[in-house]
């Protein structure tokens, strides 16, 4: 598996960080000319990521998110995130549809299913007190 | 992320504005609440035909409203939705709840 190409941006956990991680996700997804429908799908899949950091790594304080993308074999791409926040206890609960530690009133409960069906494939590794990293890959059919 | 409220045709027509992530969510519920509680409505528009993107948040947005709106006896439809908040809504099964219109 050869990495070919790589970025790594790290930025802290405020909510208008959103916009800025899924646009520069988009930005390098872009050289791999994926279909509109697919680049919609890894825009909606990393904020998924990056809000579950903002509200539940870190809640009450602003952390710091590390984001990592590369490119395999010329038509994956994998997108890392990773804090250094509170973890998760069950990430099997957390992966859950429905399932929420978070304010009702502002989480449906829906990110990690989203993230799933939006990619393909999450990886989660979490250690209480610790942090989360999620990887998320997509294999892109491209306009070839 | 914005959000104006209307009375067109009996109904309260709410339009949002721009991309609705946690982060605009945030900017909006508070006001949503209300300008229903204002209105209190029989019937009530969300119209998101320019929301250029939504995640779950939006999800959380558009139950919230229809839980307000549930509770005092009016019923919600969601109008105008494009390809990308389509899909989220579809992934997460509130179409069966809400009724849902695409663009």
């Amino acid at each position: 598996m050869k990495t070919k190409d790589y970025i790594k941006v790290s930025f802290p956990s405020l909510s208008s960080n959103e916009g800025f991680a899924r646009s520069c996700v988009a930005c390098f997804a872009a050289r791999l000319d994926p279909t509109l429908d697919e680049l919609s799908d890894i825009k909606t899949a990393v904020s998924e990521a990056v809000t579950n950091c903002i509200v539940h790594a870190y809640p009450g304080e602003i952390g710091t998110i590390h984001m990592r993308c590369r490119i395999i074999d010329d038509k994956t791409i994998e997108v890392s995130l990773r804090d250094t926040g509170v973890g998760i206890e069950d990430v099997d609960k957390a992966r859950e549809p429905l399932f929420t530690t978070g304010d009702p009133c502002e989480r449906a409960g829906m990110g990690f299913s989203i993230m799933e069906s939006f990619m393909g494939k999450v990886k989660v590794r979490s250690k209480p007190g610790k942090g989360t990293t999620v990887v998320m890959r997509k294999t892109l059919d491209g306009r070839k | 992320m914005k959000i104006s409220g209307e009375i067109k045709g009996g109904a309260l027509f709410l339009s949002l504005s721009g991309e609705l992530d946690h982060h605009g969510a945030k900017e909006v519920m508070a006001s949503a609440a209300e300008i229903i509680d204002e209105h209190v409505p029989r019937n009530c528009v969300m119209d998101f035909k320019d929301v250029g993107f939504m995640d779950s948040s939006g999800i959380a947005l558009i139950l919230n409203v229809n839980k307000r709106l549930g509770n005092i006896g009016g019923r919600l439809r969601v109008e105008n939705v494009a390809r990308q908040p389509m899909k989220v809504i579809k992934a997460s099964g509130i179409e069966r709840i809400v009724s849902i219109k695409e663009q």
